[in-house]
């Protein structure tokens, strides 16, 4: 050895592997404005179409007039149910089992509904079209209030399900009604009820909001006639799940449907289902031989599609004296809005939303969620969020300061007493789960410490006699949040969608020269895969990153993948990826032998190739054996070194954290301020810290967003009154808190390299972190629940409310 | 978003401008900034068949001292009063406002003369110039005339203009050297229109209020000069009984819409905050 041989530090710092904050490679590109979206798609001839939208919320179409439209220089085309008819494409499925009218047929059904759809030969000529279509209405009543959907009279909302008594998901008790879902045990859940010493009840709500990702929904759609071929560039996460949608909707085989997601400008869920826009435009490019170019504007992207949230849940605890929880009994009503395309795996009308015992040891809980029609917008994606998470972890951390308050004891102790232990791990939850692994005390102890929670607690007292005294008009909010997520769908014995197993997969193929691409089912959307999925091959085959070429997208050349949402990507795909890994290294392993000539087993692995076990001068290099691969591999072996790995997980997994908010709030005003937030992440095995902690900063500015004044409001008409970035809160700089990161580190038992999943969990538990705190600043003055969302005028009025502002 | 088709000019000359504003009457808009006219065009609420964009006219721009007053050019920008010395020294309460105007791409922009010339009731300028008692110069086809901000709102988006005209300028009298003044915006953030903002111009003599003015941004259809609030304050030292007086005086005169911000009973309450902050923080600054 000379001075030049590398270390095993250096040699595996080379790599660029696990634990590694490597740069993101994508941002190469970003960051020069050189990006590749779907907007940047131009094709020659390509059309645009545009949508005329309902400004009713309810109401009948009596007539579409689309004379004038006609005459407007450039447009070629106004599509209606009536010519979509004739293709049988006037409805499409949705995700969630029910059917979706693509353009209106008869009657509308929520403000900006989609009624027409402009062709023209470019996108100033179809708007002037769309501002010529005449279009006749017949206002009918709006439902808007999820709480009166199901009145004897409320108003038949969707005329199509008459006479229909059970839907995707058993019977409907109503018109308006679309499932419910039960789950745990009613006798053993009223039992504990029954003997509890303290119990509590609340109305938890997680109102209506949006996933409003930088960039709108929007598709190329181009049909070549000739070949009978479509080829559809589009914001989705899930590719390959549009092309076998499409294939089986549109009745084109499959194989001829080219589906390509090129660079996406965040989804954040917006971008998992299917929408009008799309069949649209693939309807007016085979039925005009050109390619035709779909882009949602802002408005229309927060009024149309894919909302989030909209869950009322009324919650229960029973709880003994000391603090000690017994029984959980949640009902959810559900508000889905015109039609159920909620974004669900197909057996889960209310996603994992049975996540709701939380981080808690439940012996026993009950939840029923019923799902309900009105007025609104379709949708009820995962906005940044496994299936109805948020909700879940919203509606059970509320509860449990709740029963703090109730109990007099401190939202910390309480849940220090009632977590998991972690010799409980694997642990079977009360409603249903196998959670795979936690160390939840040593979190929670961990956020404490470094923030002295204790210290805060004393301040907070100060401040509360101070304002007592009339020495300040500040109140002060600790917002403790202890979360579960549960990632990773999913296992095929439970998660499907449209009947295809929720796995995910890799190919990896090695050139000569110890290079390699990894082709992959997901799509980044600014999760920055191209950087991370590198590193886990990095560290599994010991090739660095930087040789690697990480392809998604396009689903010709990628294996077929459920695609990126649920914080499925690192939990399933991950895993896919390790495992194709360990395919390469396996036939690595033969060729190596062969070339030192020893036995297979002789080898043991070394960083970045393999060495005789006893004689270290006796190495081969993976780079080394890339090139065997393709001139001199063992007699009676195929040259070549690639592997494709389809994983189906064998479980979920389980990220956890702790978070802590500390707030102040002007009660004259409503204005607060966020002093601190502190955000304890236990996401497993960590691939990119950098990566993770500017994920962990995106999902908690989103939390902050949603928990501080982000909704999609509706008024008694049924008129959307959020439907642009000036009343629908997206902070920007100067609004978001300063966020600090931790973690601890809890592997994934059952996960190829551990990891569990990161990109949600802020979103997660911060925005009951938010609203725990803003809650906890009020609790002093009788308060026990305070709705979200809490921006100013809301805080203010809360104050007024209990007596802390004068008239 | 896509605005309906339109004719773009852009003269050289006031005199050009007019005569272009004259010529299309009713049909074209004359365009500055455009932070407010372009997204109404974007939406198709308003569908100008001409713009007449003031951007090349000469002699629009700049502020200079006549006497004692301060002359600022209506397409001056909301960056060049933040950079102006001029401005700096004799009326920082413009600097102050400019400064929570959305964001710096905006106020590279947006100018003095479109922010008060719109009519908007949530523009932060319209009060302030009420509140210093200023006079907006309007040309048109039968030459200028001058307006006293306060008597050129008449409403949301209407105005003193007459068919044909621009507002070409404003001219400010230079407050009393050692003023106290600030600017109370409360909004939900940056980028918004004010929830409700109160400006106030003071002098201080003895400890004691000399002289005063207050205005308010987004609590009417119009800015409004509260003119009731202001008088309570004279002779005061602006004690807490004092503070909450001029609050209630003011609050009596506004009336702002239910709006994503907030109900009335908010906002009017949130205007009587700014008001009296605004009293105490100009009475702070003042010499």
């Amino acid at each position: 050895m000379n001075d030049v041989t590398p270390t095993r530090e250096q040699r595996t710092a080379a790599l660029e592997g696990l634990g590694c904050k490597r740069k993101r490679v994508e941002d190469i590109r970003f960051t020069q404005g050189k990006g590749n979206y779907v907007d940047d798609v131009t094709l020659p001839g390509m059309l645009h179409g545009d949508f005329v939208r309902s400004p009713h919320a309810h109401a009948r179409v009596k007539s579409i007039n689309s004379e004038e439209a006609m005459k407007v220089p450039g447009v070629l085309a106004v599509i209606t149910a009536e010519t979509l008819k004739t293709v049988n494409l006037a409805w499409m499925p949705t995700l969630a089992g029910d059917v979706q009218m693509v353009l209106a047929d008869g009657k509308v059904l929520f403000q900006n509904q989609e009624v027409a759809f402009v062709v023209a030969t470019d996108r100033y000529a179809a708007d002037d079209g769309v501002s010529k279509v005449v279009v006749e209405y017949e206002p009918l009543p709006p439902l808007i209030d999820p709480f009166k959907s199901m009145a004897p009279d409320a108003p038949v909302l969707r005329e199509d399900l008459a006479g229909k008594t059970s839907g995707a998901h058993g019977p409907r008790k109503h018109h308006n009604h679309i499932f419910e879902w039960t789950v745990g045990d009613k006798e053993l859940t009223d039992a504990a009820f029954k003997k509890a010493d303290v119990t509590i009840k609340e109305l938890i709500s997680y109102h209506r909001t949006h996933p409003s990702p930088l960039e709108t929904c929007q598709c190329v759609c181009s049909f070549d006639k000739v070949k009978a071929e479509l080829t559809i560039w589009g914001t989705f996460q899930a590719p390959h799940v549009i092309r076998t949608v499409v294939s089986l909707i549109a009745k084109l085989p499959e194989q001829k449907i080219h589906v390509i997601s090129p660079d996406i400008g965040g989804g954040f869920g917006n971008k998992v289902g299917a929408y009008p826009g799309y069949i649209c435009a693939a309807v007016a490019s085979i039925v005009t031989g050109k390619p035709v170019k779909w882009v949602e504007d802002r408005i229309e992207n927060l009024t149309a599609t894919s909302f989030a949230r909209d869950y009322h849940m009324t919650t229960e605890i029973a709880a003994t004296k000391d603090g000690r929880v017994m029984g959980l009994r949640v009902h959810v009503l559900a508000d889905h809005g015109a039609f159920d395309a909620c974004a669900d795996p197909s057996k889960w009308p209310a996603g994992f939303f049975n996540i709701v015992t939380g981080s808690y040891d439940f012996p026993v809980a009950h939840l029923t969620v019923d799902g309900v029609y009105t007025n609104k917008a379709p949708g009820g994606v995962a906005y940044r969020c496994s299936f109805r998470v948020t909700e879940a972890a919203y509606c059970i951390e509320r509860a449990m300061d709740i029963l703090a308050q109730k109990l007099g004891m401190d939202p910390a102790e309480l849940r220090l007493k009632n977590f998991i232990r972690r010799e409980q791990f694997p642990y079977h939850s009360a409603l249903g789960w196998e959670y795979d692994s936690g160390d939840y005390h040593a979190a929670m102890r961990k956020m404490m410490e470094v923030t002295d929670y204790a210290a805060l607690r004393k301040e907070q007292a100060s401040r509360r006699a101070a304002f007592k005294r009339g020495e300040t008009r500040e109140i002060m909010g600790l917002g403790v949040s202890f979360f579960t997520e549960i990632v990773g769908a999913g296992p095929s014995k439970n998660c499907d969608i449209l009947g295809i197993a929720m796995f995910d997969s890799c190919e990896i193929r090695m050139h000569p020269t110890g290079a390699g691409i990894a082709r992959m089912g997901t799509k980044s959307q600014g999760q920055g895969h191209e950087t991370t999925w590198a590193q886990i091959i990095a560290s599994e085959i010991g090739i660095p990153a930087d040789n690697i070429m990480v392809e998604e997208g396009n689903t010709d050349t990628a294996p077929y993948g459920l695609g990126t949402y649920g914080s499925r990507s690192t939990p399933v795909a991950g895993a896919a990826i390790a495992m194709a890994a360990r395919k390469i290294k396996a036939k690595a392993q033969m060729i190596a032998a062969y070339k030192l000539e020893v036995h297979e087993d002789d080898l043991e692995w070394d960083i970045d190739g393999f060495r005789v076990k006893g004689l270290p001068e006796k190495f081969m290099s993976m780079k080394d054996i890339c090139w065997a691969a393709y001139n001199s591999v063992p007699p009676g072996m195929e040259p070549g070194l690639e592997a494709v790995s389809y994983y189906d997980p064998p479980n979920m997994t389980y990220p956890f954290g702790a978070y802590l908010c500390v707030m102040d709030i002007d009660v004259d005003t409503g204005v607060y301020k966020i002093r601190r937030f502190y955000a304890l992440d236990d996401c497993g095995t960590r691939i990119n810290p950098m990566i993770i902690e500017g994920q962990v900063h995106g999902g908690l500015t989103e939390a902050f967003a949603i928990a501080m004044g982000q909704e999609i409001r509706y008024d008694d008409g049924g008129n959307v009154v959020t439907g642009s970035f000036m009343d629908f809160f997206m902070p920007t700089a100067v609004e978001t808190p300063h966020w600090e990161t931790d973690f601890t580190v809890t592997p994934s038992p059952h996960h190829p390299i551990g990891a569990k999943g990161v990109g949600e969990s802020p979103n997660v538990g911060g925005v009951p972190a938010f609203s725990n705190a803003v809650n906890d600043a009020f609790s002093f003055l009788g308060s026990t629940h305070i709705q979200m969302p809490h921006d100013y005028w809301r805080n203010w009025q809360a104050a007024k409310n209990l007596g802390a502002v004068a008239a | 978003m896509i605005p309906g088709t339109f004719s773009y000019h852009r003269p050289a000359s006031v005199a050009e401008a007019i005569n272009l504003l004259s010529t299309f009457g009713e049909e074209a808009r004359p365009l500055a900034g455009g932070h407010s006219l372009i997204p109404m065009m974007k939406l198709r609420l308003a569908t100008p068949g001409h713009l007449i964009d003031l951007h090349g006219v000469a002699g629009l721009t700049g502020i200079r001292r006549d006497d004692d007053k301060i002359v600022i050019g209506a397409m001056t920008t909301q960056q060049q009063l933040l950079a102006s010395n001029e401005i700096r020294t004799a009326l920082p309460i413009l600097q102050e406002a400019a400064a929570l105007i959305a964001d710096p791409q905006v106020r590279y922009r947006g100018t003095l003369g479109g922010n008060v010339a719109n009519g908007d009731p949530g523009n932060d300028m319209p009060a302030l110039m009420l509140t210093l008692g200023a006079t907006y110069r309007l040309e048109g086809p039968n030459g200028a005339r001058n307006v006293a901000a306060g008597e050129f709102y008449q409403g949301a988006y209407f105005t003193a203009l007459e068919p044909g005209e621009i507002l070409t300028s404003i001219t400010i009298p230079a407050p009393a050297a050692g003023h106290g003044y600030a600017y109370e915006k409360l909004k939900r953030k940056v980028g918004d229109y004010a929830t409700a903002a109160a400006a106030v111009v003071l002098t201080m003599a003895d400890g004691k209020v000399a002289s005063c003015a207050i205005g308010l941004t987004n609590l009417h259809e119009t800015p409004l000069l509260a003119t009731d609030a202001a008088n309570v304050v004279i002779s005061t030292g602006l004690d807490a009984a004092t503070l909450k007086q001029a609050a209630a005086a003011a609050e009596a005169i506004m009336s702002p819409a239910a709006d994503a911000r907030g109900p009335v009973e908010y906002r009017k309450h949130v205007g009587g905050v700014m008001v009296m902050r605004a009293l105490q923080r100009a009475a702070g600054r003042a010499r």
